[in-house]
This record gives structure tokens, C-alpha cells and sequence, in this order.
């Protein structure tokens, strides 16, 4: 497994011999460890959710089959869209914060380390109870969505529910935590000179993505508390015999699933900001104005939410305000693409996988926001709304935009993490497989949905002819899936044999790239002092700061030690919230005192070694 | 929290610890301040002849009461400017949060 | 913190434990305080999105006792103020004030509790339950949150005067006892907006 490559790899250097053993990443508070952990149960619930992508392809190659039932589609459609966006596209994400921000910055680990690997045994530990729920056969069924009153009690009379609203309300204090980590460290632990304005752009956008976590998650928390006490305790907050508003979920829902989508594409965006100058060897163009972009995009997001409610009967004057904000996010988002072209312009391009999947980013994310802009018009949302255009929109952006780009960012530090290169001709193939099913699985979904297919149901009439399309589709997922595999193998592969990756194989800017591959346990020897953006590609400051970075020193500087309570926290934090399914009043009370006590000992523990 | 150990000084007010911490007659000053603007608060709901202006005053004089909190309770005001931008980053949000379902709900007309 | 250590190893040119001068704690402290701002903002938005329109009693304007609800919201006011003075004598090394204000904090903490706690009772006694309405709902959940972070919060200070005790918090460690601080006085702020928002405003 890559888990020994990289210890091997880890071995090699200096004094210090990296831990090795299952109880060596139970307790880690290193947040390279943690940032593999985080890839790779996102890549494995990647597999979870692309299977039930492929169950329901299969399911629709034909109208009016039913291969499974009306439920079990339901399900499906539910826990794929639940996984890919809750369980893959969120932690792959953070696995490149928690891996890269820290060594872009100079930092020797992120601000609370324990809280990081709280974060993610609690991020893990909720997507597996959200799971649980396929082994009694009551998966959460009710959509990524869970709109009210599908998901009351009489609607929804099983368990289902249950599941979806507990392990997402866990989940939610993993991203909450992850996100106060990542502010405070990117506010208060940059290198000597390393000013905000001097950062590379994925730690800005991380930054950025950080403060959308922070605001939009407690929201969807407060609502999946309603949504939990109406089931369990009998509040009438969504109940309209009672005066409860089930438009009010839709609210409270989108007031977090807008920023939720900001926060899935900003991280990757962030990452090709850094990638295409280096296979550019072009500084970013307009690098302000990229950030500034990005914080207005963060900001804007905020007010666009009932475009997800057009079809709601808000009224005119409430619709008019969410499209003029719908379509004024538009700016700053396509600012950044004229960037990004403007920054490949007149440069040396090369291309590399992670150049191609950037440059696929470019074009495909390029037609999601153009259904985008289609959707902020209402009148428009009216003839689309729940039909296969919208799901063609957002797994353009989604997949094509956000997912792309992560993989770009694969390729590109894949390298500093292992000490070896990803295999190109194996990327190659990645790409282009990815590429092909991709498009052919989504493209043709544009006109099923405009001849009216609708979305979220196991069947289609034989009378919208859309049988083309389906089959289409179904046929670019299989290739999708193929792809997936691909990706794998050349992990897998390059992990224990792929050529030797140097400090900096793609000769690039960043402070990341002046430390050795893979990095020490604490990063940096010594903190180097920044004096611009692109320290390593300017003459006499590389050499200045490549004399600290790559020092052997003679005593390691000491970092926080392991420790077990973190994943005991989450342990005993899961099966809390997990017991509120019982309904019993003492039962949960009772939960919450181990919860008690762990976060004690999780809190009053020295982060350090003693004498430090 | 053991975090705190080697940031070496007094936690986080290290220099200019003495003037940057409020004399115990400052606190009770704000302490009187905010009993008072709570009394008033309460006069300006009994007394019938306030009603027309009842809620933008109840709003003022709370957002009033907010502010002597955060900035001198909670030291705000004496310290590093980028904890005010944080905080204000979450206080910002909610209030639009707030006020624009209270529009989408009580000022805009209903259709539905 | 990973960077301080860094600060007493090898780095000459690195004074400074962190960029802001402020500690990881009471920075990510704040941080997280304005996520506390949207949490009990979705909670306070839902209660105005449903005041006024409780399709049965009992109403607001039956059950409220302005009177009582001021005294208990003065309380928790005061209590803020013991909360700085307990700072204040723990910068100062004067341990046993410390704890005493501490253990005000605790005490007022705990007469709103109770105070409050009855005028729960007095509401159920009147038919209001949490699933009596959209008001019931909407109030017992905004304000029972609101009680479990006073609780919590009680608890924390009590942990704090403990270790206090124990000589574990010296002025250098202040920031322990400031971050409950900053906690605490959120939670009086939360009230203050709760008190005119629902209490007061018709």
C-alpha cells in the first residue's frame, strides 16, 4: 500500500524514523497523515457513490424497466448524491488543504492538530453511520436534499431519515472544526515576510472556502436539528398542520447548499490557480485580482439561494433579487477564467496531466456555468427545474469543475507527498477516459431534461423518446468508471515504483517545493523569510530560501505528539448523536457523558512532549 | 488549552499588558451602563406611548448593549484588528440572514 | 504551538510565536464565535420567521412576564461583569479572587437557569409544548439552546476555578480563563438579542 512506500520514503531521512504501524495513523496528529487518510477515504467512498451512479445508469438504459424498485432507486439516487458531495468532492478537498496549505506557508502544522485528526476520525465515523443504513435496508432515501415534508414521519416512517440527518449533523462538526483550523492558521502561522497578499492562491482559496464552512454549515446543522426533533421529539417545525412551513426547510437548506457549492469549487479552483503557472512558467495573471475575485464570488454566494426555490412561488419581487444576484456571480467567476487564459497566454506551456486536467477544467466547467446562467434566468428554471438540465449543469461544474481539478492537484503534489511521480502515459490515459465519459454521460442529460425528463424518479416514459440519451449516458458512465479504475492502478503503481520525484520536479514557484520530497515530519528546518510571491523563481531569494529549507539540523524541532483521543472523541461523538435515534431521553443523556469526558481528556492533554 | 504554552507572555497580551486591561472601575461603569440600557429597554415596552417607535429603539438600544459587550467585555476593542474582522465576518451574515427571511416572510407579499 | 517551538529551536528571525500576536486559541476562538453567530442566527431567524402566525395558543403576550424576564436577563448581565473581573484578577495573579468571581459567574449563571427553568413550568402548565405550535417549537428550541450553552458554560468555569486552584493557571496561561471569558459573553450577547427579539418586540 502507499501507506508503506511513503513510511519508507520517510525513513530515509535524518534522525528521526517515522512511526510506522496502524496505531502510528490512529493517532496522528500530523497533518500530512492526516491529508492521506482524508484522500483516501474520499477515494474509497468515491468507488461507494460511483457504484450506485452506475446502478442507477443501468436502471435507466430503458424506460419503464424496473430493475430495482422504486425505493431501492430512491436510495440510490439519495446516497450517491449524499457520498459524492458529503464524503468525496468536501474531504478530497481537505486533504489537499491539510496536506499543502501548512508547507505553502511555512508552517510546521496546521493551528490545533488535534482538533485536525478530531476532525477527520469525526468526518469518517459520520459517513460511515450515514452508510449503515444499506445494511437493514433503509439507506436514506428522501434526496441530497431532504425536503421537508418528504422526510416527516409520515412520509418517511423508517429509519432512512434517521441516518441522513444524524451522520450529516456529525459530519458538520468535522467541517466546522476543519474550517477554524484552517483560518487560524493561514492568519497566524505564515513564514517571516509571508504576507497575506503573498500567498499562493490555493491557500487563499482555502482560505476563503474556510470562512463559507464556517458560516453556511451551522445553518444546515440548525436545520437538520429541526428536521431531528421533528421526527424524534414531535416539534412541528416543517409540519404545515401545525403552521409549519415546508418551505422553510428549502430556505434554511439553500442558505447553506449555495455557499455548500462555492465551497466544493473554490478549493479547485484554488488549485489550478497554482498549476497553470507553473506548466505556464508564467507568474498568475493578475493575481489581485484573482483573489479578490475569489472573495467576492465567497461573499456574492451568500445572496443567490432561492434560485434553488424559483419553482417555490416566492414572488416577483423576492425571484428578481436571486436572479440579478445569481447573474452578478457570474463576473467573478468568469474574471477568473479570463485569468487563467490570460496567464497561459504567450507562456511555455507543457503539457502535463495536471496541465490537461486543468485546461479540461477550463472548457468543461466553461459549459456548466453556462447552464448556469441559463438557470438564473426564472422563467427559464420554470421549464428546468427538476429535470435532467439541472442534473447536467451541476455535474459539469461539479465533476468537471471541482472534481477535475482536484485530480489536477493529485498530479501535481503527488509527488511531494510519495517522492515519486504519478505515471504520465497512466495520467494520460486518466484524462482522456475521464474526459470522454464524462461528456458522454452528462452532455446528452442537457436535451433529456429539455424533452422533459424529470430527475429523481426510478423510470421515464417510452413517450419522451429520450431513450438515446439515456443509453448514452449509461454508456459514458461505464467509461467514467473506467477512468476511476485507471486513476487507481496508477496510484497503486506509481506509489512503489514510479520514478523518482526531486524537491521540486516541476520546477515551480511555491515554498512547498524548496523542502524535500517527501517532507520532513515537521516540515521545515527553518522558517525561510518570503520576500515575494514566487520565492523560488526569483534569483538570490530561491538561493535564500533553499539554504534554510533543505538544512539537516542537528536537532529536530520537536513537534506535538501522538494521541488516541481524538478518534476516541469522535468515537464516543458518533454514538451520542447516533443513540437520538432511539427517541429515549435518558438513553441520549446518557451518550453524552462519555462525550464529556473524552473531550476533557482531548483538551487538557499536552500538545507537546513534556519540558516543551 | 496547553496550545497556549509556548506563545511566551502573558497569553495574548504580552506587551502593553497594563494599558490594554480595563481597570475593575471601567467594568462596573459598563456593567451599571448595560443594567441601565436594559431598564430602559423594558420602559420603552410598557410605555404605551412609545409603540409607534417601539422596535427600531429596542433594536438600537440592543445593538447598543451588543457592542459595550463585544468591545470592552470581550476586549475587542483593544485588541488585534483581525479578530475584529472575524468576528465581524459571522455577525455580518447573520444579520442578513435574519433580515432577509423576516422579508421573504413578513414585509414581501405572500402568493402561496 | 508547532510554530512557538519554532521560535525556541533554531529560528533567529522569527520573534514571533504567531503573525497576529494573538494566540492560535483566542484567534480560532473567535473564529469559531462567528460560526456561533449563524448557528443561533437560523435558530433566532426561524423564531421571527413564525412569530405571529401560531395557529393556536397559548400566545406570547399571555405567557411572558416582562418583569421576571428582566431581572433574569440583568442576572446574566451581571454575570459577564464577574466574568471580566474574574480575568482581571487572574492576570493579576490573585488566584482566590479569581476563583470567587468564577464561582459568581457560576452562581448568576445558575439563578438564570433556575429562573428561567420556572417560567418553563409556568409555560407547559399553560398548554405550551414543544409541539403545541410553531411558537412552542420555535421558542423552547431557540431558548433551550440557549440554557444548554449556559450550562455548558457553567461547567467550563467550574473546570477552570478547579485548575485554578491547583496553581495551573498562572498569568501567562490567561488566555484559558479569557477564551471562557469571550465564550461567556457570547452567550449573554445571544441573550440580549433573544430578550428584545422575542421578549420584547410584538
Amino acid at each position: 500500500m502507499s501507506t508503506a512506500t511513503i513510511e519508507q520514503a520517510h525513513a530515509g531521512h535524518g534522525a528521526h524514523t517515522e512511526p510506522t504501524g496502524l496505531w502510528s495513523w490512529i493517532t496522528t496528529v500530523d497533518h500530512k497523515r492526516i491529508a492521506i487518510m482524508y484522500f483516501l477515504a474520499a477515494t474509497f467512498f468515491f468507488f461507494v457513490g460511483g457504484v450506485e451512479a452506475l446502478l442507477i445508469r443501468i436502471q435507466l438504459w430503458n424506460p419503464e424497466q424496473a430493475i430495482f424498485s422504486a425505493e431501492l432507486y430512491n436510495q440510490l439516487f439519495t446516497m450517491h448524491g449524499t457520498t459524492m458531495v458529503f464524503l468525496v468532492a468536501m474531504p478530497m478537498a481537505v486533504a489537499f488543504f491539510n496536506y499543502v496549505v501548512p508547507l505553502q506557508i511555512g508552517a510546521r502544522d496546521v493551528a490545533f492538530p488535534r482538533l485536525n485528526a478530531l476532525s477527520f476520525w469525526i468526518f469518517l465515523f459520520g459517513g460511515i453511520y450515514i452508510n449503515l443504513g444499506w445494511f437493514i435496508g433503509a439507506a436514506p432515501h428522501a434526496s441530497w436534499v431532504g425536503y421537508a415534508t418528504l422526510t416527516s414521519t409520515a412520509y418517511s416512517p423508517g429509519l432512512n431519515t434517521d441516518f441522513w440527518f444524524i451522520g450529516l449533523s456529525i459530519i458538520g462538526i468535522a467541517s466546522i472544526a476543519g474550517g477554524v483550523n484552517f483560518i487560524t492558521t493561514i492568519v497566524n502561522m505564515r513564514a517571516p515576510g509571508m504576507k497575506m497578499m503573498r500567498m499562493p492562491l490555493f491557500t487563499w482559496m482555502t482560505f476563503v472556502t474556510s470562512f463559507l464552512l464556517i458560516t453556511a454549515i451551522p445553518v444546515i446543522a440548525v436545520a437538520l436539528i429541526f428536521l431531528g426533533f421533528d421526527r424524534t421529539f414531535g416539534t412541528v417545525f416543517f409540519d404545515p398542520s401545525m403552521g409549519g412551513d415546508p418551505v422553510l426547510w428549502q430556505h434554511l437548506f439553500w442558505i447553506f447548499g449555495h455557499p455548500e457549492v462555492y465551497i466544493l469549487i473554490l478549493p479547485s479552483f484554488g488549485v489550478i490557480s497554482d498549476i497553470i503557472p507553473t506548466f505556464s512558467k508564467k507568474p498568475l495573471f493578475g493575481y489581485p485580482i484573482v483573489v479578490y475575485a475569489g472573495i467576492l464570488i465567497g461573499f456574492i454566494g451568500w445572496g443567490v439561494w432561492s434560485h434553488h426555490m424559483f419553482t417555490t412561488g416566492l414572488g416577483p419581487i423576492a425571484d428578481s433579487f436571486f436572479v440579478a444576484a445569481t447573474m452578478i456571480i457570474a463576473i467573478p467567476t468568469g474574471v477568473k477564467i479570463f485569468n487563467w487564459i490570460a496567464t497561459m497566454w504567450g507562456g511555455t506551456i507543457r503539457f502535463t496531466t495536471a496541465m490537461l486536467f486543468c485546461i479540461g477544467l477550463l472548457a468543461v466547467f466553461t459549459v456548466g456555468g453556462l447552464s448556469g446562467i441559463m438557470h438564473a434566468a426564472a422563467p427559464i428554471t420554470l421549464q428546468q427545474h427538476d429535470s435532467y438540465f439541472v442534473v447536467a449543469h451541476f455535474h459539469y461544474v461539479i465533476v468537471g469543475g471541482a472534481m477535475m481539478g482536484l485530480w489536477a492537484g493529485l498530479y501535481y503534489w503527488f509527488p511531494k507527498v510519495t517522492g515519486r511521480l504519478l505515471n504520465e502515459t497512466l495520467g494520460k490515459w486518466h484524462f482522456w477516459t475521464t474526459m470522454v465519459g464524462f461528456n458522454l454521460t452528462f452532455f446528452p442529460m442537457h436535451f433529456s431534461g429539455l424533452y422533459g425528463m424529470p430527475r429523481r424518479i426510478y423510470t421515464y416514459s417510452a413517450d419522451l423518446n429520450v431513450d438515446l440519451f439515456n443509453q448514452l449516458a449509461t454508456i459514458g458512465a461505464f467509461i467514467f468508471g473506467i477512468s476511476a479504475l485507471i486513476m487507481v492502478w496508477n496510484l497503486w503503481h506509481s506509489a512503489r515504483k514510479g520514478d523518482t520525484a526531486g524537491a521540486n520536479p516541476w520546477e515551480a514557484a511555491t515554498l512547498e517545493w524548496s523542502i524535500p520530497s517527501p517532507p520532513h515530519h515537521y516540515n521545515f528546518p527553518e522558517l525561510p523569510v518570503i520576500r515575494s510571491r514566487e520565492p523560488l523563481w526569483n534569483d538570490g531569494e530561491r538561493e535564500e530560501v533553499l539554504a534554510v529549507t533543505m538544512l539537516e539540523p542537528e536537532t529536530e524541532p520537536v513537534m506535538p505528539v501522538p494521541s488516541y483521543w481524538p478518534i476516541l472523541l469522535a468515537l464516543s461523538i458518533t454514538v451520542a448523536w447516533g443513540l437520538v435515534m432511539t427517541g429515549i431521553w435518558w438513553v441520549i443523556v446518557l451518550g453524552i457523558l462519555p462525550v464529556f469526558f473524552c473531550t476533557l481528556m482531548w483538551a487538557f492533554e499536552p500538545a507537546f512532549p513534556e519540558g516543551h | 488549552m496547553s496550545q497556549t504554552t509556548p506563545v511566551t507572555g502573558s497569553g495574548s497580551d504580552a506587551a502593553g499588558h497594563a494599558e490594554k486591561q480595563g481597570s475593575v472601575a471601567l467594568y462596573i461603569w459598563i456593567g451599571a451602563i448595560l443594567a441601565v440600557l436594559t431598564f430602559v429597554e423594558v420602559a420603552v415596552y410598557l410605555i404605551d406611548a412609545f409603540e409607534a417607535v417601539e422596535v427600531p429603539i429596542l433594536i438600537i438600544l440592543s445593538t447598543v448593549k451588543l457592542f459595550l459587550v463585544v468591545m470592552y467585555f470581550m476586549h475587542l476593542k483593544m485588541d488585534h484588528r483581525a479578530l475584529t474582522w472575524l468576528f465581524l465576518s459571522g455577525v455580518v451574515l447573520a444579520v442578513f440572514m435574519v433580515s432577509a427571511l423576516v422579508v421573504l416572510y413578513h414585509v414581501l407579499p405572500r402568493f402561496a | 504551538m508547532a510554530q512557538a517551538v519554532a521560535a525556541s529551536a533554531h529560528d533567529a528571525h522569527d520573534p514571533h510565536a504567531t503573525n497576529t500576536g494573538v494566540s492560535n486559541f483566542k484567534l480560532g476562538f473567535w473564529v469559531f464565535l462567528a460560526s456561533e453567530c449563524l448557528f443561533f442566527g437560523t435558530l433566532i431567524s426561524t423564531y421571527m420567521v413564525y412569530k405571529g402566525s401560531a395557529l393556536e395558543g397559548p400566545y406570547p403576550a399571555e405567557l411572558f412576564d416582562i418583569i421576571k424576564t428582566t431581572i433574569s436577563t440583568t442576572v446574566l448581565l451581571f454575570s459577564s461583569l464577574a466574568m471580566v473581573l474574574a480575568l482581571h484578577y487572574v492576570h493579576e495573579a490573585r488566584k482566590n479572587l479569581a476563583i470567587l468571581w468564577l464561582f459568581a459567574v457560576i452562581a448568576m449563571g445558575g439563578t438564570f437557569l433556575v429562573m428561567e427553568y420556572f417560567s418553563y413550568i409556568k409555560y407547559i402548565g399553560y398548554g405550551l409544548t414543544i409541539g403545541s405550535s410553531t411558537f412552542g417549537s420555535s421558542y423552547f428550541v431557540l431558548t433551550g439552546t440557549h440554557k444548554a450553552h449556559v450550562a455548558v458554560g457553567m461547567i467550563w468555569m467550574a473546570i477552570l476555578a478547579w485548575r485554578l486552584h491547583k496553581g495551573k493557571i498562572p498569568p501567562s496561561k490567561s488566555d484559558q480563563v479569557e477564551v471562557a471569558g469571550l465564550y461567556w459573553h457570547f452567550v449573554d450577547i445571544i441573550w440580549i438579542v433573544i430578550f428584545t427579539l422575542v421578549y420584547l418586540i410584538p
